[in-house]
């Protein structure tokens, strides 16, 4: 059941990213290729009707985590205060642009809305990619299950990390070039004309960049967090999930050259799921990795709600567990000692459920 | 740590309220429209379309604002309450998630459709977009509330081992005896609020010559869905809350009524000063036994004054308190007066030539915000200490590791937000009625291909 939502909420914000992805990837592009005022109207109307639905994934998204793993979104929202607070400014500048720009006509309302857009789209687009090396790379949490990280102090990933550090920034400026092409894409299919030329040159550009930058990041998951490969150690099947991710990129690029605008956006809204999928793959059963001690890491099994049907299963669990401290006395993490039974696997580094019987409150 | 906590309330108090102006208008209006909507397939009369048409833009302004404006608060449920949410996530997670994956979704698709649908679908989909409409935005504000009345009075929940607590039975949850009368009367604030700005705007294009057929229809709706509502505000919601008030949270009443001790026969205090130091109320105009007769029917009934509780269980800014509860009060009583005399007037015939009356409709538009403001704050102020009432005290809900200065740092910059989007929102209104109802072909060309509102 645990493991069920967490496939939810990885797939319900993987399908965010896909698709608020391609408008912030609009907003990225739109000073770049939007040049006169008819091309800006034609690159906002390609966008205007879906925006705001697209939004409500995330919303969503948070309202699942909130319900499915309680102490994980305590844990999460709280630790990264800073940078979720000014993710909300962000997007709440962004919709205000989207929203009003057309309201008044005067040239400085409309460039002041967008630079607002442009650079809000930017700038989440930074803090959404950073806030996944976050996932990556992992959190100082507490033995009581909270955390808290500065915006940055040295931007090395070390013991005392910041939201913001070389990893974090590399996988955000990865979002960015990902995403600068989705949202070309986007635009090669809406548009024609001046707007579709700059549109799809843009597109190959941040191809290639996109290429590097990838390479870069999956070249230095062994360096902030060697654990991630162990999943696919014990499981060869989750390979399958990046080699996906290699191959639609490599099609984008291709569809990209034959201007085949629809193929190019699907093959590339499939490497964006298959590349979370395989980060998700990796950090699993874990929603917080601890970077102190692999005890204090959230996993969905310690940060569930524990709706009734959930009770049950880890009361199932329970019986088979002898003691969640006896690892840590013996001083192994117990994914290592292998004494923890699981449904899943016996090697996967994570905690065992804590014992748990139910009292009855007022009804 | 103590002025983080400060804070934090303050954060979540001024998000909520901010937030709230605006939801309760749409809700408000959610109905008014539906309304329109089905008396213009009745009656088949293109005016009453229009009229609906005008409302569904503003309904439609309001409703991003209330988007962007909600979002922080589900964020600050982790950012700030990080306690709470881990203690409580179990049962206010799944009205929360219900607000967001079904209502939201509902309201959201069916005003794309009641915005971009006009001329593709004819009116018999228009009112079945805006019944939607209606039922989302309604539903939605069921859920909210649910979580609220859950937090005042905490039923069908469990305590596990490790003292986090999670729902035993999901109807147990929605059927929360408080939430009764907590829904309906936050419901029929928001119809207040939303006739008080219909008839305003009537009165304000009446008495400026303007629309004046938009203006009749906006007047005649606003002062009967109004004087209807503000009378079910007083009798029986109004009553059925203070009643249920006295009977779980009987502090909270004490404090609100400035009731310092115990009495047979309480007076009702109508104005006074709450005095800290003397534990009384300086210059008080009482109605003698008045408050025993509303709350138990009887002359002599006892009725507890805060000497019967603990100090460390009174809510902790009691002045407030007193104050939010008889401005609310006093406001809901005035507003009844004044859409009682308009209706008076409309039915016999004089309204649309009675300049006086017009001009009280067109300047009492803010005070519903200010009375449904100064309701949440009665409630929510009563509420403390506690944040889940008699479960976990609000000291002990807040993030234990987001210190002071991240706080006020982050509060600063709402209260800079929101007073940026207060002015844009006046100023967007201001725009909007200074347009007017215009048919929609007289649409400027860039918004022919998409809605107003992009």
């Amino acid at each position: 059941m645990e493991t069920f939502w967490y496939a939810a909420v990885t797939v319900m914000l993987a399908v965010y990213v896909v698709l608020d992805g391609f408008d912030f990837g609009v907003g990225i592009v739109y000073p770049f290729v939007a040049r006169t005022e008819t091309e800006r109207r034609t690159a906002l109307v390609s966008i205007g009707p879906v925006w705001n639905g697209n939004e409500v994934w995330l919303i969503a998204s948070g309202g699942l985590l909130f319900f499915a793993f309680p102490k994980a979104y305590a844990a999460g929202f709280s630790g990264f205060y800073l940078a979720l607070i000014i993710v909300l400014w962000l997007l709440i500048f962004r919709g205000l642009a989207l929203e009003l720009r057309s309201h008044l006509d005067h040239p400085l309302w409309r460039q002041f809305w967008d630079l607002t857009f442009a650079g809000a789209s930017l700038s989440l687009a930074i803090v959404f990619g950073a806030a996944l090396g976050n996932l990556i790379r992992g959190v100082p949490l507490n033995a009581e299950g909270y955390f808290f990280v500065a915006l940055w102090t040295d931007f090395a990933p070390g013991p005392k990390p910041g939201i913001l550090d070389w990893y974090t920034v590399l996988v955000g400026l990865t979002s960015v070039a990902i995403l600068a092409l989705h949202g070309a894409n986007y635009l090669a299919m809406k548009t024609v004309g001046e707007l579709y030329a700059r549109a799809t040159a843009f597109a190959r550009l941040s191809g290639w960049i996109t290429v590097g930058l990838t390479v870069l990041t999956v070249l230095a998951i062994p360096v902030v967090q060697p654990g991630l490969a162990r999943n696919y150690t014990a499981h060869p099947i989750g390979y399958l999930l990046p080699v996906t991710g290699v191959l639609a990129l490599a099609a984008t690029l291709v569809l990209r050259r034959q201007q085949r605008d629809a193929g190019a956006f699907v093959t590339l809204s499939l490497f964006i799921l298959a590349m979370l999928g395989s980060t998700a793959w990796g950090c699993y059963p874990n929603i917080l990795i601890a970077t102190s001690d692999p005890m204090n890491s959230l996993t969905i099994f310690n940060a569930t709600a524990g709706a009734p049907g959930v009770v049950r299963h880890r009361l199932q669990l329970d019986a088979r567990v002898h003691d969640r401290r006896l690892p840590r006395l013996l001083g192994k993490s117990p994914a290592r000692s292998g004494i923890v039974p699981s449904r899943v696997d016996e090697s996967l580094p994570r905690l065992a459920p804590p014992r748990r019987a139910m009292r009855h409150g007022k009804t | 740590m103590a002025s983080a906590l400060l804070y934090d309330r303050l954060q979540f108090a001024t998000t909520a309220t901010f937030h709230y102006l605006f939801p309760q208008l749409t809700m408000g209006l959610a109905l008014l429209l539906l309304y329109l909507r089905s008396r213009a397939l009745w009656t088949g009369d293109e005016h009453y379309q229009q009229v609906a048409r005008f409302w569904t833009k503003i309904f439609a302004l309001s409703f991003a604002f209330g988007v962007v404006t909600g979002i922080p608060l589900e964020f600050q449920f982790g950012t700030n309450w990080a306690k709470f949410s881990n203690f409580a996530g179990g049962v206010i997670g799944q009205t929360l998630a219900m607000e967001g994956m079904f209502a939201f979704f509902l309201e959201s698709s069916f005003l794309g459709l009641l915005l971009f649908g006009e001329r593709r679908f004819g009116p018999r989909v228009q009112w079945f977009a805006a019944l939607m409409l209606f039922l989302g935005s309604w539903l939605s504000g069921y859920f909210i509330l649910a979580t609220n009345a859950w937090m005042q009075h905490p039923v069908a929940y469990t305590v596990a081992d490790d003292g986090r607590l999670f729902v035993n039975s999901l109807s147990g949850l929605l059927t929360n005896p408080w939430l009764f009368w907590q829904y309906a009367h936050n419901m029929t604030a928001a119809v207040v609020t939303a006739s008080f700005a219909m008839a305003a705007l009537g009165a304000l294009y009446l008495l400026s010559d303007q629309h004046v057929a938009h203006a009749k229809t906006c007047l005649r709706t606003g002062v009967v869905a109004g004087t209807i509502a503000c009378a079910l505000m007083i009798f029986p919601t109004g009553h059925g809350n203070a009643k249920q008030v006295f009977e779980y949270q009987p502090v909270k009443g004490a404090a609100f009524e400035g009731l310092f001790r115990t009495e047979r026969g309480a007076g009702l205090i109508l104005v006074g000063q709450p005095n800290m130091e003397t534990m009384t109320v300086d210059n008080p105009l009482v109605v003698p036994r008045a408050l025993s007769i509303l709350v138990y029917e009887q002359l002599w009934a006892k009725v507890k004054g805060l000497d019967a509780f603990p100090r460390k269980d009174w809510p902790d800014n009691l002045p407030l308190l007193y104050y939010a509860y008889h401005i609310m009060a006093g406001l809901g009583t005035i507003l009844v007066a004044v859409m009682a005399l308009a209706l008076l007037l409309l039915r016999r015939g004089r309204l649309f030539t009675t300049k006086p009356v017009l001009w009280l409709l067109m300047l009492c538009a803010p005070f519903p915000y200010i009375a449904t403001t100064a309701g949440w704050m009665t409630t929510e102020l009563g509420r403390q200490p506690w944040l889940v009432y008699g479960l976990l005290r609000t000291s002990e809900g807040a993030s234990p590791l987001v210190h002071s200065g991240n706080a006020l740092f982050t509060l600063l910059g709402f209260l800079g937000l929101y007073l940026l989007l207060g002015l844009l929102f006046l100023f967007l209104i201001a725009e909007m009625i200074r347009h007017g109802p215009l048919p929609v072909n007289h649409r400027p060309a860039d918004h022919a291909t998409t809605s107003s509102v992009y």
